[in-house]
């Protein structure tokens, strides 16, 4: 153990210990930017300094590791001017037009201002001197270079997380800037617009694009029937942007403040996160059988889910000779908007080009999903407009609606119900979970063999998670799978999923089914998500979901009332053909670099 | 009075010397040895910051990681300073032997010269004398080899931490430090990164003994020095000095009879005033410098070398930290208004507070040395910066 | 037909497909192709499996590995203060009235490109210049109209 002192207090740590965490020890705070729990140490910003005896200069507390005997102080005359000069420095390259600005009263640097450089200003103004413009041309979100402070975040979370590096550092000097390949525009570069930036960008450099007011308006429209779904990841999340603590289930008010907005229906994803598994369930045991008793050496081994419109995008790019190894499903989200204007659109009486299709979603790439020219399967845009749990609760807030004290209700039939195998779709290893219990089930008859149902070794944070189902029992349709091993593997973070895709690439994958989900934690840890996001954040998300799950009556897919109903009166069975033309979808080769 | 030399020509580095027959006799002595005589001699770092070399040799030489590494830092780019590219051009073999002799003191077979873009034309000859050379220390028995690699224009990669980025094929950003190049440098492994003149002087302690060395110069500045001279003196170019002269000695023997200020130690250096001339000593003990010795008279505006420089920091800086990159821009915007009376005379309070703060909280040696030209020009030449 | 895919793929397999291989081929595509194109660096990003940003990223760190157009003799006036005291304006005037551009700026023929730099390192020689990598040191107007002659010769 080392000894230091900090403010004089004696503290003990472990070698290799920063300041900043020694500090935290002693519940001294140092006030930090550019440092993130998710990233790699840069000390860029300098905010956190401190004064350390003996050193000729201050230190940056997160890049400095302890040594014995140190004596730190955090809270010195030398230490506070430096921190209002740093901090007065970064205002000063910041367009601060705050109470215009998106993230008010959620920005980093807002809160710095607000502690260490208030009253007059000392520096210049110099966003005059550059030459800035905003990059709308993503429809996920937007980059204004003008409130960027180069803390790197984004760098760092592009290329440490998600193994894409859309973003880097150009330029030096006064040049400095954060820009994508040769500073194109973020819609035509290689970026999944997963939003993970979005979720780690302390000021309103990069935030989503915002389809609020699109809603609004069509809400308002009397013409128009506005339906809403909403993603199983946002219940367990929009809780912390109105005031909850992470891990607070917020289904039933969330439900009631989305009929208090004014959406005419209010339906759930995890009715065609049901349904998928239905789908995808299907579609891998036809290729399993095609694969193994037929030898068709056509079919493609292993399947990949298709859930996430980030790993989509990055598989597009980046290993597009594996396409044909993805499921075919579309996403919940795109199965829902293919069935609104259809299914649902029959049922209600409604003609489907007055229906307003709005999802709220843990996501920013499904913005970009929604927009994909192939998702038009209902002859109409499936999905209208794409909002981000943040957005939903902005809503809310704009609506007047005193959320805490709402009432909880239950969404509505047809396209509402929902099991606990869809509600985990959220959590990385959920719909490898739910597509296990209800393959197994297909194939042998009987629950799978866990307790619970609770499929545990597919659970949790790890990177990339494996797994080996032995199949023993079959139906007599299935006995070509009797005693085989079925191997799955779960990624989430495209890093992860990354070292998945080397290994089919090399040819050394001994998977036949593969989860993967583009953000850290699954769709809990999604670039629409409350912001800030940590692990301990993610992990109370996680065990919120599991929680829903446990208290579902029904937590197998094909339980589900409302999937057997449309498939009795609308899409006949799995993977029909009434099925593949709204369910199913296909996929783009894009360039690689 | 001050405790100062006279200035006295030295010929130590472009001293013509048998290389082989020194390189013998590095052969037969051990690290220890050699790290002993250069610890001895004094010498520290010809780059500017001047750690001592024995020292930063003998963290090296302790390091356990088998793979280690000497480079030469040959990225000169401080204004004013040129030394290094006529010592590579008159006696590369010497620079190429004292990093062979760094290599036996710190347990490294494979040495990198990392040479600035802006002397790629040397590059084909330093090439064909670096072949000579590897096939005379393979005859004296040395497994030591040396490798070019070249920069593209970035004067912070003369930052040693930013070099290694650079050779590493980043972006030449500053490292965070701890840990510093001893145990983690270029390629995360044990460096020791020495200076171009550096590395000559070292061949040349082992050459002529260490008490030789130790003789010349002062109690803080030991030995000699390359200075590079330019400006307004009738004489500018490349001279070899004892160290300890004051800048009136200094000024004596350069100046052209109406020298107002030196710059001593470039862009990242300090502005000595006539009225300090004599009361100021070059060398760690007055005003350090890696060579850069600028004269200016009379007829030159303070204010347009504060904003020459200003303007090369803001262009230079990584910018990757706050003070660095916004604090150089916030210096050469406010010295424009002040200059242009949009702001108050005053500001110019508020932007050495900035400098101080540059200083102290600055992630590398340029954000915290830009405060020193800012300061000391400022200071002494105020009217000409306001007026 | 010239392929700057050739070019790249030959470079990486004298200097090697590492990281540390990337900036002596961006300085190898400069020398032979006067400046970085998006698809040389698009497929420098290809042999080394980085990504195009990060290609750009570190190019456009160093000064001497532009990514805009570039002409076959890229002068850089040395603007630092020594050669700004002896007479650089006087150097950029002229060479901004033979070439007929401004700083920044490239000949329509793309022989010359004229831009700025920081010290190279000839104080004691000021105002110099270089032209691609060679110094001229000491320069007068004269000397630069017949420097320039020279190489609008070549």
């Amino acid at each position: 153990m080392i000894n230091l002192y900090i403010n004089d207090q004696k503290v003990s740590v472990e070698p290799g210990t920063t300041v900043l965490a020694a500090a935290k020890e002693l519940n001294i705070t140092i006030p930090t930017l550019c440092n993130h729990p998710d990233l790699c140490v840069a000390g860029n910003c300098r905010v956190c300094v401190v004064e350390q005896e003996g050193a000729r200069t201050l230190i940056a507390s997160c890049a400095t590791p302890v040594t014995e005997g140190m004596k730190i102080h955090t809270n010195t005359l030398k230490v506070r001017n430096a921190r209002k000069h740093i901090v007065e420095l970064l205002l000063s390259e910041h367009r601060s037009d705050c109470t215009k600005c998106y993230k008010n009263q959620k920005c980093e640097l807002q809160s710095l201002a607000n502690e260490f450089a208030f009253g007059d200003t000392i520096f210049l103004d110099l966003v005059p001197y550059h030459n800035y413009t905003i990059d709308r041309s993503s429809p996920s979100f937007m980059k204004d270079d003008s409130k960027c402070i180069r803390c790197q975040r984004c760098v760092r979370t592009c290329t440490e997380l998600q193994h894409i590096s859309a973003i880097a550092v150009a330029n030096k000097g006064l040049h400095q800037k954060i820009s994508s390949f040769h500073d194109r525009p973020m819609s035509h570069v290689v970026c999944t617009n997963c939003g993970q930036c979005v979720n780690r960008c302390p000021t309103g450099a990069l935030v989503e694009k915002t389809y609020i007011d699109q809603v609004w308006d069509a809400i308002y429209d009397p013409e128009k029937h506005v339906v809403v779904q909403t993603a199983p990841a946002v219940r367990v999340a929009l809780g912390e942007d109105l005031g909850y603590d992470p891990g607070e289930r917020v289904t039933g008010k969330m439900v009631t403040a989305l009929r208090q907005i004014g959406f005419d229906s209010v339906l759930d994803t995890d009715f065609s996160a049901d349904l998928t598994i239905m789908e995808e369930g299907t579609e891998l045991l036809t290729r399993l059988k095609k694969a193994l008793a037929d030898g068709d050496k056509k079919i493609r081994i292993p399947m990949f889910t298709s859930c996430s419109p980030g790993w989509i995008k990055f598989i597009e790019h980046k290993y597009p000779e594996f396409l044909p190894n993805l499921s075919t499903c579309k996403s919940p989200q795109q199965m829902f908007g293919a069935l609104a204007k259809t299914y649902f659109a029959q049922k209600k009486k409604i003609d489907p080009s007055k229906i307003v299709s709005v999802s709220v979603m843990p996501c920013t790439a499904k913005k970009y999903e929604a927009d994909r020219p192939e998702m038009r399967s209902s002859g109409y845009k499936d999905i209208d407009f794409v909002l981000t749990t943040r957005e939903l609760a902005v809503m809310i807030k704009q609506a007047g609606i005193d959320f805490r004290n709402l009432e909880s209700s239950n969404y509505d039939s047809i396209m509402g119900d929902s099991t606990g195998a869809a509600v985990i779709f959220g959590a990385t290893g959920g719909v490898m979970e739910a597509a296990l219990r209800t393959a197994y089930e297909i194939v042998t008859g009987r629950e799978v063999p866990f307790k619970n149902l609770n499929i545990t070794p597919v659970r949790g944070m790890e990177g990339v998670k494996e797994a080996t189902l032995k199949i023993e029992g079959c139906l007599p349709d299935w006995k070509f799978l009797e005693g085989a091993e079925l191997k799955v593997a779960i990624a989430h973070g495209l890093v992860n999923a990354n070292k998945i895709m080397r290994n089919v690439r090399k040819g050394t994958s001994p998977y036949h089914f593969v989860e993967i989900m583009a953000c850290p934690g699954g769709c809990i840890g999604g670039g629409g998500q409350p912001i800030p996001t940590s692990m301990d954040i993610r992990k109370k998300r996680i065990e919120a979901i599991y929680s829903e799950d446990e208290h579902m009556i029904l937590r197998k897919s094909h339980e589900n009332p409302d999937v057997i109903a449309i498939y009795k009166e609308f899409l006949g069975k799995p993977n029909s053909h009434a099925a593949h033309e709204l369910l199913h979808t296909h996929y783009t080769e894009r360039e690689s670099y | 009075m001050t405790n100062n030399k006279e200035l006295t020509k030295v010929d130590l580095i472009f001293e013509k010397v048998e290389a082989k027959q020194v390189l013998k006799k590095a052969f037969e002595m051990t690290s220890e040895e050699i790290i002993r005589q250069v610890l001895e001699s004094g010498l520290k770092g010809r780059g500017g910051a001047g750690f001592p070399t024995g020292l930063k040799w003998k963290y090296t030489a302790a390091e356990k990681d088998p793979e280690k590494y000497i480079v030469c830092n040959a990225d000169e780019g401080e204004p004013g300073t040129f030394k290094d590219r006529e010592i590579l051009d008159r006696v590369a073999y010497k620079v190429y032997g004292g990093m062979v002799i760094a290599a036996s003191a710190i347990g490294a077979k494979k040495g990198i010269v990392y040479l600035r873009g802006e002397y790629r034309f040397l590059l084909p000859k330093l090439l064909l004398e670096l072949e000579q050379f590897h096939k005379m220390i393979k005859e004296i028995g040395y497994d030591f080899r040396i490798n070019y690699c070249l920069g593209s224009g970035a004067y912070i990669c003369g930052e040693e931490s930013a070099l290694f980025e650079s050779i590493q094929g980043e972006r030449g950003e500053p490292r965070n430090k701890p840990p510093y190049p001893t145990s983690s440098g270029v390629f995360f492994k044990p460096t020791s990164i020495n200076n171009v003149e550096t590395l000559v002087t070292a061949m040349m302690i082992v050459h002529h003994g260490p008490e030789t060395y130790n003789r010349l110069g002062t109690k803080d500045s030991r030995g000699s020095k390359v200075f590079s001279v330019s400006g307004d003196t009738p004489t500018p170019g490349i001279f070899e000095l004892e160290l300890g002269m004051t800048v009136q000695q200094f000024v004596n023997e350069f100046g052209d009879g109406d020298t107002k200020a030196v710059q001593v130690g470039g862009a990242s250096g300090f502005c000595v005033p006539r009225k300090k001339f004599a009361s100021t000593i070059i060398g760690f003990e007055g005003v350090p410098t890696g060579g850069s010795m600028k004269l200016f008279n009379s007829s030159r505006s303070m204010y347009n070398v504060l904003h020459n420089y200003l303007e090369f920091f803001e262009e230079e800086s990584c910018g990757q930290c706050t003070p660095c990159r916004v604090g150089c821009q916030q210096l050469l915007k406010g010295v424009e208004k002040v200059k242009k009376g949009e702001m108050k005379s005053t500001y110019l309070n508020e932007l050495i507070k900035l400098a101080d703060t540059m200083k102290i909280a600055s992630k590398c040696g340029l954000g915290q040395s830009v405060g020193n030209a800012f300061r000391s020009i400022v200071e002494n030449f105020r009217e000409e910066i306001i007026y | 037909m010239y392929q700057v895919g050739n070019l790249v793929k030959e470079l990486s397999d004298k200097h090697g497909r590492e990281r540390a291989s990337l900036m002596p081929i961006l300085q190898g595509i400069v020398e032979r192709h006067n400046y970085l194109t998006d698809e040389a660096m698009v497929e420098v990003a290809k042999e080394l499996d980085i990504s195009a940003a990060e290609v750009y990223g570190t190019a456009s760190f160093y000064t001497f590995l532009d990514t805009s157009v570039r002409g076959k003799y890229v002068i850089r006036v040395c603007k630092t203060i020594t050669c700004s005291m002896k007479g650089k304006n006087d150097i950029l005037h002229i060479l901004e009235d033979m070439l007929k551009i401004k700083v920044g700026e490239t000949t329509s023929d793309r022989q010359f490109s004229l831009l700025e730099t920081n010290c190279i390192g000839w104080c004691h020689k000021a105002p110099a210049i270089l032209i691609n990598e060679m110094p001229y040191t000491e320069l007068t107007p004269e000397k630069v109209v017949e420097i320039i002659k020279d190489y609008m010769k070549k």
